[in-house]
């Protein structure tokens, strides 16, 4: 079981978490032309980094804030959270 | 080559076991190939067969970072079914049922290959009509189909909890009477003896490591035993696709979750074919040696960790029990995981890439092992012919950027929660 640290509850068992994917896709800026290779890799293209891989989690079953984790894929360890409006 | 037979065995048995021809050799690998397969599991054994078989180019080399078999073909559920509801995903499928139920025979290896049905359940009134309506759309793509009412249902699986006090009762349900499982290592070990007895060369325990691609055409592939060249290389590495793409520069609509499986103690016959709950994400079937193989959802976060993690499996196995009370009294033998390359739409991907000479089968979601015959097959064609064949024509990677997705379940590109 992943613990994770909720940046707003502290550290919680990985049950109260949904995942939320990748954190680094950002979406095309609102209300300016967006080309058709943009929108593709906003919707469907992923790096899927083997390692160190910026993520959202959503603290479903607490305070049901969004939030971002620096975790490693392969070995699970979580580096750092962060509330959404801070810098990794 | 030496056939396998009932003689054969005999024969062998007078000295002990002990002269059996290796099944395949473990050979240095030369400076050039015409294609280089880079992944050694069942869909890159199976596209060298078909290479050398089909289009008799056997200057082949399948380059494995492990062992031959050791990926996903040795970890999934041994499921075969076609019942799928898109033209593109049944009839690729359907084919392969027909590679399937030759298989044993034409490897002379057998795989067991056992169409013992899989009946997808159905818990409520709308779930019985999308089935009846996928029931329909295979039996117009020539594939069995054949709604079960309750009574049904009950004939296949009387171990099933059919009381009236339960969450999720059962409807009904899909089956497909032609599907069925197979001994998933000896699919893997067939196509590399037959690939092997082609010329084709097997080089186990080797990395690749970079490409070399000069003016968008590829040369060949780095290896930890050094430079291979090749005019046409093919990647079959499931899970691991990504962190290879990444030496091309390539992004993809691919990312890597775990997915874990697990066995109970082995007990005497109780279930016959594949059962999979339609109120929760848990499927079933009994292996020959008596064991319960069950699976369920991925871990849901991107994970390239071939193990999982204890909560998924309580999950699932909470759906099992709703399903199959009985189960409750089997201790759990072993659980293990392997990473599933999950695209964007559920769908694979065989297609050529904007690298020429290169070539990319992946995608496979937690559905590859079923595909392996077909997938081989129809990656073969498209390597030796470059161009797709008319099964894998849908199967290509600019259908994200098209729109013509083959999203089989509808569940948009939250890939961890399909």
């Amino acid at each position: 079981m992943l613990h994770i640290k909720c940046p707003f509850c502290g550290l919680r068992a990985q049950k109260e978490f949904a995942y939320g994917g990748d954190a680094t896709v950002k979406r095309p800026e609102l209300n300016k032309e967006v080309s058709k290779e943009d929108w593709d890799n906003f919707v469907y293209m992923r790096k899927s980094p083997r390692g160190k891989h910026l993520e959202l989690w959503h603290h479903i079953s607490g305070c049901r804030q969004w939030f971002k984790v620096e975790r490693d894929t392969a070995t699970h360890e979580i580096f750092k959270t962060a509330k959404m409006s801070e810098e990794i | 080559m030496q056939k396998y037979s009932v003689f054969s065995l005999i024969k062998n048995a007078f000295t002990n076991h002990m002269n059996w021809e290796v099944a395949w050799k473990d050979p240095v690998p030369k400076k050039e190939y015409d294609v280089i397969i880079i992944g050694g599991g069942g869909h890159g054994l199976a596209t060298a067969y078909y290479l050398a078989k089909e289009h008799k180019i056997t200057n082949v080399a399948i380059i494995e970072k492990g062992w031959i078999g050791g990926g996903n073909v040795g970890r999934n559920t041994t499921i075969i079914r076609s019942n799928f509801m898109y033209d593109a995903n049944a009839r690729f499928n359907e084919f392969g049922m027909e590679l399937w139920r030759n298989l044993s025979q034409e490897l002379n290896f057998n795989v067991m290959f056992s169409p013992r049905g899989i009946i997808n359940l159905a818990h409520s009134d709308a779930q019985m009509n999308a089935y009846a309506r996928r029931g329909n759309s295979m039996r117009l793509n020539g594939i069995d189909a054949k709604l079960l009412n309750r009574e049904e249902v009950k004939k296949h699986i009387p171990m099933a909890d059919f009381s009236d006090d339960v969450r999720f009762p059962i409807f009904g349900g899909l089956m497909q009477p032609s599907a069925g499982t197979a001994r998933h290592d000896a699919v893997a070990w067939g196509y590399a003896r037959q690939a092997d007895a082609m010329g084709v060369d097997i080089i186990q325990h080797c990395e690749v490591e970079g490409f070399d691609v000069v003016n968008g055409k590829i040369q060949g592939v780095r290896t930890s035993k050094g430079e291979i060249k090749a005019k046409k290389v093919g990647l079959c590495v499931a899970g691991s696709t990504n962190i290879l793409a990444e030496k091309l520069n390539m992004t993809l609509p691919i990312e890597t979750h775990v997915l874990q499986a697990c066995v109970s103690e082995p007990v005497k016959p109780v279930l016959d074919g594949v059962v999979t709950f339609g109120a929760g994400h848990f499927y079933i079937s009994q292996s020959d040696k008596g064991e319960m193989v069950m699976g369920g959802d991925l871990d849901g976060y991107n994970s390239y960790a071939q193990r999982g993690n204890l909560p998924t499996i309580q999950h699932v196995l909470t759906g099992g029990l709703a399903l199959f009370p009985f189960l409750s009294r089997l201790k759990m033998l072993r659980t293990w995981g392997g990473i599933m390359d999950m695209s964007m739409d559920g769908s694979p991907i065989i297609d050529k890439t904007h690298i020429e000479g290169l070539y990319l089968n992946c995608g496979w979601c937690y559905g590859g092992f079923k595909s392996t015959p077909v997938s081989g097959w129809t990656f073969a064609h498209t390597i030796a012919q470059d161009r797709l064949h008319e099964l894998n024509s849908e199967l290509t990677l600019n259908r994200f950027s098209t729109g013509y997705l083959l999203d089989e379940k509808g569940l948009g590109t939250k890939t961890w929660i399909s």
